[in-house]
């Protein structure tokens, strides 16, 4: 494991809305590992992902965050794109007209110019392009058809890990990328994800479930709860909260359960 | 942070690229519109007495209009009266070129800076092109290697010279001078525009296209296109257009008329570029046009391409009328309005020969404050048996200050008559930019991507050597329009 993490959060407090939503976050995360941040409904899971990705909807009142050792908040979020982060949306976007590859050439090709690569051509994007779907046996007629329009929820989350397999991202950020998929369809995206470990490469995994767990095995296992990391511990955490759910954090942070 | 809406403020505000002005010495009319005014013009250009007359029963008509007070006020845009005797109706440079070679080196320069080289041997090899400047033909490529095919190519005040038989024959048969106010005054006044005569059996081996430029202030531009494509022919052509930056209003009121007889094909497209205006919304060119097509013969087809995105108002119908038997029209349309600009366009397809069909397919963008109107009729005579008709209207928009409206009208007189409209509308969202940016792609990219990607369907149908250019122009005229 490398001496210097790849991503630090210190005390990060998010508002949004006048709302605070993440209440002092820190988290360290070096290349190699996969985390994941589990947590109930509104505990601020998303917003973390957002807010590492970019989204400017969110006020930041309090922390920093360093990638690579740099500063990470005034990047926008295409110049966070570039230097490796890679957000697995929860609700892909629809972009009709726009087919999947050229969108993903463009992207592609953008990336790989931030890293001092030479561009793609057409045909060795294609190759490229083939050998990735194959990965999360994503249909090759999904390639030419419109970012996402007209995707079931399985094809749109199965083509998000396609992309990031494409884009080959340092820290890829996967927002409850196993929501709504079936059993076959999570192994599947399980699978792609495992295919993606690398020794330069973290992960973090946010996720409701522990299910994804049982196919990707995760490094940290962090509870968010109510806008702080109140519990880090190995993989059996996930199955304690697998086994009690959320309740029982609730009456450990505040002595008081929560819906 | 940057938002989006700082992005959009950011692009919107980039200039327009074509609005210098050419240092050109030019022979301009007084002011004002009178028959004295159109017999200089016709003088000017040594007409036959037939098309005086013309003009000047085109010019009594319009007078008689002005003088009820019938200048047309349906459609969706405002602008203030429009004072027609405060406007020039000719100016011409001074120069006059005996051949291409002799073409004043201020001109040529123009029509570089523009893109348009009118050397024969430039990158535009594919393409001839007439090249309009004020009020003038300036220049026409390529005339030689088309008239070796029997090809006519030249300007409209050729065309009355050498062609006067086919000029008599076909002027005024799709857009009669009585057709509406704008068309009655470029009737009276027009001074030139291009003529095109492809004969039977002849498929065009270039793009013929014409660049109108407008230079001299004060001035409108009013030409008149004539396209006709004999039996078993084949022709595409393409007008571009471009106008300097001032505060003033400059009006253009053309007029295109295509006909189209039996087995023959004209494929019609514009990109039109004229100065929007600024960002209040001062100065930019009306653009009050009407185009028509009369699709004569059996299994002709006429198709409209346009890419619109200049003009401070633009109010114009390229049109079919379908009179052969299993005759074809199509209408392909991206139309932007940025800043204040206001748009009220579409078509027309009146259905009159058996197993007629045409397609209209309209997209509608717009920013800032602008106004996008389609408006569109599809007609079905009695007779007309087994005509289908297939409409589809997307509006996008951008922002939250501007507008989009659709007036679809339908008149079906015949039974067995199939139509069928779609329409939608839908913003750029912020998660669609959010989603591109995350991918690596800039806030200016993804705009343009998402634009063209709902534009596509038209861009498709524009010539290839134009659908680059077109594409980035709709880039540079909306991209990060978003809020």
């Amino acid at each position: 494991m490398s001496t210097r993490p790849l991503l630090e959060i210190r005390n990060l407090r998010v508002r949004v809305s006048g709302q605070e939503i993440l209440k002092g976050i820190t988290l360290t995360v070096y290349p190699g590992e996969v985390h994941s941040i589990m947590g109930p409904n509104g505990s601020g899971k998303s917003t973390l992902a957002q807010v590492l990705a970019g989204r400017e909807v969110y006020e930041i009142v309090e922390g920093e965050v360093l990638y690579e050792g740099e500063d990470l908040l005034p990047m926008p979020p295409e110049e966070r794109a570039r230097r490796g982060i890679f957000l697995a949306f929860q609700y892909p976007v629809e972009i009709p007209g726009v087919s999947n590859l050229y969108f993903l050439k463009a992207a592609v090709n953008t990336i790989r110019k931030q890293r001092g690569l030479p561009e793609l051509d057409a045909m060795e994007f294609l190759a490229l392009a083939r050998e990735k779907a194959k990965l999360v046996e994503l249909d090759e007629s999904l390639l030419q058809r419109a970012v996402n329009d007209g995707f079931s929820g399985g094809e749109k989350k199965r083509n998000e890990i396609f992309q990031m397999a494409m884009l080959e991202p340092r820290l890829a950020i996967l927002d409850e990328t196993d929501s709504g998929l079936d059993i076959d369809a999570l192994r599947v995206v399980a699978h792609g994800i495992n295919a993606l470990r690398h020794p330069d490469r973290a992960i973090v995994l946010i996720t409701h479930y522990q299910r994804l767990l049982n196919y990707v095995t995760p490094d940290v296992v962090h509870v968010l709860y109510d806008g702080r990391i109140v519990k880090s511990g190995g993989k059996e955490l996930a199955l304690e909260l697998e086994e009690k759910g959320y309740g029982w954090i609730a009456e450990e942070v505040s002595g008081s359960p929560r819906s | 942070m940057a938002t989006p809406t700082n992005i959009i403020e950011e692009l919107v505000n980039r200039e327009y690229r074509y609005g210098f002005v050419t240092p050109v010495e030019e022979e301009v009319f007084p002011p004002g519109l009178n028959e004295d005014i159109i017999r200089m013009i016709s003088a000017k250009k040594n007409e036959p007495e037939w098309l005086l007359e013309w003009r000047l029963r085109a010019y009594r008509y319009w007078a008689k209009l002005v003088e009820e007070g019938a200048e047309p006020r349906w459609a969706n845009v405002t602008y203030p009266p429009i004072d027609y005797q405060a406007i020039r109706y000719y100016a011409a440079p001074k120069r006059r070129p005996k051949s291409l070679d002799d073409v004043d080196p201020e001109i040529r320069r123009t029509y570089e800076k523009l893109g348009i080289p009118l050397e024969e041997q430039e990158r535009l090899a594919g393409v001839a092109v007439d090249a309009v400047f004020d009020s003038v033909s300036v220049a026409t490529t390529f005339r030689q290697k088309l008239a070796e095919l029997g090809i006519i190519f030249c300007s409209f005040s050729e065309a009355v010279q050498e062609h006067p038989e086919l000029v008599r024959r076909w002027l005024g048969t799709v857009v009669p001078y009585t057709d509406n106010f704008f068309a009655a005054l470029n009737s009276a006044v027009f001074s030139d525009g291009s003529f095109v005569y492809v004969p039977p059996g002849v498929r065009c081996p270039m793009e013929l296209s014409t660049y109108f430029r407008i230079n001299a202030s004060q001035t409108g531009q009013f030409e008149r296109t004539l396209i006709i494509a004999d039996e078993g022919s084949y022709v595409s052509y393409l007008e571009g257009c471009t106008a300097p930056m001032r505060d003033e209003n400059q009006l253009h009121a053309a007029v295109v008329e295509l006909i189209a007889l039996d087995n023959a094909t004209i494929k019609y497209s514009t990109v039109q570029n004229w100065y929007p205006g600024d960002r209040e919304g001062r100065g930019g060119i009306y653009n009050f046009v009407t185009k028509r097509g009369k699709c004569l013969g059996r299994n002709s087809k006429i198709s409209w391409t346009q890419v619109e995105v200049g003009s401070a108002i633009t109010w114009k119908y390229p049109s079919c009328i379908l009179i052969g038997d299993n005759s074809v029209g199509e209408f392909y349309s991206v139309a932007v309005t940025n800043h204040y600009q206001q748009a009220d366009t579409g078509t027309k397809m009146i259905h009159i020969g058996k197993n007629t069909r045409s397609t209209i397919i309209s997209k509608g963008i717009s920013a800032g404050h602008g106004q996008n109107t389609y408006r569109g009729m599809v007609k079905i005579m009695k007779g007309a048996t087994g005509a289908r008709n297939y409409s589809q209207c997307d509006s996008l928009l951008l922002g939250d200050k501007c507008g989009a409206h659709t007036f679809p009208y339908i008149e079906v007189h015949e039974p067995t008559a199939q139509l069928e409209h779609e329409a939608t509308t839908s913003k750029i969202s912020e998660e669609q930019l959010f989603y591109c940016r995350q991918r690596g792609l800039s806030a200016e990219d993804a705009v343009s991507m998402i634009v063209n990607g709902f534009c596509k369907e038209v861009l498709r149908e524009l010539p290839m050597e134009f659908a680059v250019e077109a594409q980035k122009l709709l880039g540079v005229s909306l991209e990060g329009s978003v809020g």
